[in-house]
């Protein structure tokens, strides 16, 4: 309606004050990582710049995570509109506990890499532009978990996805262009079709903000709505590796550098799975109710399958990367029983995947660096040779496989205690239930099997197939300093995981209470303002 | 206009998918961009197509004189297109370097990452 100039309120739609500092902590980190990318490819002749500036930049997004997270456990999810118009009309960046806390796990993982990332790199490969890619992956990632709007998680996906591409061809060796080409194909596939549910989405509801979704969501079709709920499903089980369309990512996670593959590993696949928990869990549960008994067989099909994988393999990081899809099973099947353990469980998975599938690789790399061979039946007595390694990699296995004392135990017991409470004691009980309880009691036995079976291949055994029982069978490449400086950075990345399940209680009580955002989405709508829309 | 539009996106998804569906790199990367299209066609034919002016507001007005055609999917779509462009560039020289080095355009014959007979791992300790 036309009317004068001064005699229209612009307070329903448009920012009237100005922003106050302490809310830039939420854009801080993305901002940073960009500017830091572009900036550092300016350095990319010269040696030593990138890598500090690279590690400085890091260092200031994790202390601008830890204030947002310090100020989310204290008051609750915080959001900062970009530009002048309100939402749901502009786009905001809403971050609750979970994705703070998982943005924080991927910068500290994002700095461990790159100290490791120095063991395969010569003084003259600044020219490669490895930091400033490293940054973007980084900034793609981190909006990705800060985003409150679902076109913004497409965006964040895509420059997640350019950066990797940059990333998985460092080195051009033709091993790489074959892992690249299905890795680029199958992941831009898997976007497009995340690009065609958010379209289907926007014609039935009208809008994208997250927060808004979930208050129109409930009075659309339901049949439609189920429709997009399992285009979202498919795209981001792409993403993420889910069985039955895992195939990329043992075809293409062992062919780059082990820094990068191992950097891919923490994070890429963790998105992907974030991003289901946050679009099918929170933003759309009524669809995903529809959908449960899909999501509860592609996890039991993932818990499977993934360790079996590994237990087949003879290629060292082929054989982790099967690993990595396990515990994308046990993420999957939190989703399937959105209890609040369920979902606390998921979410700690997240998190403890972030840390330990990485720390993994990193391991695996020191082990292929050290040997010169990427064939576990080319192993052997790497026990008595280098002690620190076999140590640092059982521990991971521990991990992984979910036995006490490690990280990975407490998540699983979560999601063991959502399952029970589904199948058994509950007042209904479901065979999703138990059979997820099953599948992941059969994943932690697999995911043991094939992990100790690794550890006793390279590191037990006196030698390589063949060589009886001969010591020193296995000639050894002595770690130069890039190579200690990567050992120390896996230690420490190792003994943060160690110190983190030997004491849980503030990482569980935290968690506790995203996982009550997730599932009350009352307190996340408010933050963005939405709240006195919402009926 | 939405059925044209609907049937006109079912070809392209249909052509894009079959074309997705060969085992050559190239023919892969054109059903992939044929695809996306159809994917932008659905996001236009989404926001409500109307025959309306372009949505400008006039000078001195702080909201639009009459009915205007819906911005949103124009943004998203502008969007898509850039990202899909860069995308689709960065894949074609992938395309290319791959054939370079692995002499191949056909997926069957790229094996190097996935070796064909992959040896069992050892049955003992």
């Amino acid at each position: 309606m036309a009317t004068s100039a001064p005699a229209t309120d612009l307070s329903q739609a448009m920012l009237e004050t100005v922003t106050p500092a302490a809310d830039w902590v939420i854009v801080l980190p993305i901002a940073l990582a960009l500017m830091g990318a572009a900036g550092l490819m300016m350095f990319r002749r010269s040696n030593g710049i990138p890598l500090i500036g690279a590690v400085i930049v890091v260092l200031g997004i994790i202390a601008c995570e830890i204030v947002l997270l310090s100020e989310i456990v204290a008051n609750g999810p915080v959001s900062m509109t970009m530009g002048r118009w309100l939402p749901p009309f502009g786009i905001s960046l809403t971050a609750d506990i979970f994705g703070a806390s998982f943005a924080l796990a991927a910068a500290v993982v994002t700095l461990i890499i790159l100290l490791y990332a120095e063991m395969d790199r010569a003084d003259a490969d600044g020219r490669d532009a490895f930091h400033p890619m490293v940054l973007l992956l980084l900034a793609g990632v981190t909006g990705a978990f800060l985003t409150g709007d679902l076109f913004n998680l497409y965006v964040w996906f895509e420059v997640m996805l350019i950066a990797s591409f940059g990333l998985i061809v460092q080195g051009s060796r033709p091993l790489q262009l074959d892992g690249a080409v299905k890795y680029g194909f199958l992941n831009f596939l898997a976007t497009t079709f995340f690009l065609l549910a958010l379209g289907l989405l926007y014609g039935l509801l009208g809008t994208l903000n997250m927060s808004d979704i979930m208050r129109v969501a409930p009075a659309a079709n339901p049949a439609a709505m189920a429709g997009v709920a399992a285009l979202l499903l498919l795209a981001f089980g792409m993403k993420a590796a889910a069985f039955p369309v895992n195939a990329w990512l043992p075809a293409s996670y062992h062919t780059p550098p082990a820094a990068i593959s191992a950097l891919f590993a923490g994070l890429l696949t963790k998105v992907g799975a974030y991003a289901m928990l946050r679009a099918l869990v929170a933003v759309l549960p009524a669809s995903r109710e529809m959908l449960e008994p899909a999501l509860a067989l592609i996890a039991i099909g993932t818990l499977l399958i993934a360790p079996l994988g590994a237990i087949a393999e003879t290629n060292l990081r082929r054989a982790v990367g099967f690993v990595v899809i396990g515990g994308i099973g046990a993420i999957l099947a939190g989703l399937a029983m959105p209890s609040l353990n369920g979902v606390a469980g998921a979410g700690l998975y997240i998190f403890h995947a972030i840390l330990t599938m990485t720390a993994l690789y990193m391991v695996a790399g020191l082990v292929e660096k050290t040997t010169g061979v990427t064939d576990t039946r080319k192993m052997g007595g790497l026990y008595a040779a280098n002690a620190p390694v076999s140590i640092l990699f059982l521990v991971l296995v521990l991990a992984a496989a979910g036995v006490p004392p490690f990280l990975g135990f407490w998540p699983k017991l979560l999601l063991l205690e959502a399952g029970l409470a589904e199948g058994v004691t509950g007042t209904a009980p479901t065979w999703t239930g138990w059979a997820l309880v099953l599948a992941l009691m059969i994943n932690a036995v697999l995911t043991l099997i094939a992990g100790t079976r690794l550890w006793a291949h390279i590191f037990w055994r006196s030698g390589p197939e063949g060589n009886g029982s001969e010591h020193g069978a296995v000639t050894l490449t002595p770690f130069g300093r890039r190579g200690q400086l990567a050992l120390g950075a896996t230690g420490l990345l190792v003994a943060g995981i160690v110190v983190a399940g030997l004491w849980p209680g503030p990482l569980l009580e935290n968690i506790a209470v995203g996982a009550g955002d997730i599932l009350d989405p009352a307190r996340y709508v408010e933050a963005t303002g939405l709240a006195g829309v919402n009926p | 206009m939405d059925y044209i539009l609907a049937a006109l996106v079912g070809l392209f998804i249909a052509v894009g998918t079959y074309l997705l569906l060969s085992r050559s790199v190239i023919r892969m990367l054109v059903g992939l961009t044929i695809f996306g299209n159809g994917v932008l066609l659905v996001i236009f034919t989404a926001g409500r197509l109307t025959r309306e002016v372009a949505p400008i507001v006039p000078d001195g007005l702080e909201v639009p004189a009459g009915p205007i055609a819906n911005p949103v999917p124009q943004a998203l779509i502008l969007t898509a297109i850039v990202i899909g462009f860069s995308m689709f560039a960065f894949l074609l020289v992938l395309a290319f370097r791959a054939y370079q080095s692995l002499d191949a355009d056909n997926t069957d014959t790229m094996r190097l990452a996935e070796p064909d007979n992959a040896p069992n791992p050892p049955l003992s300790y």
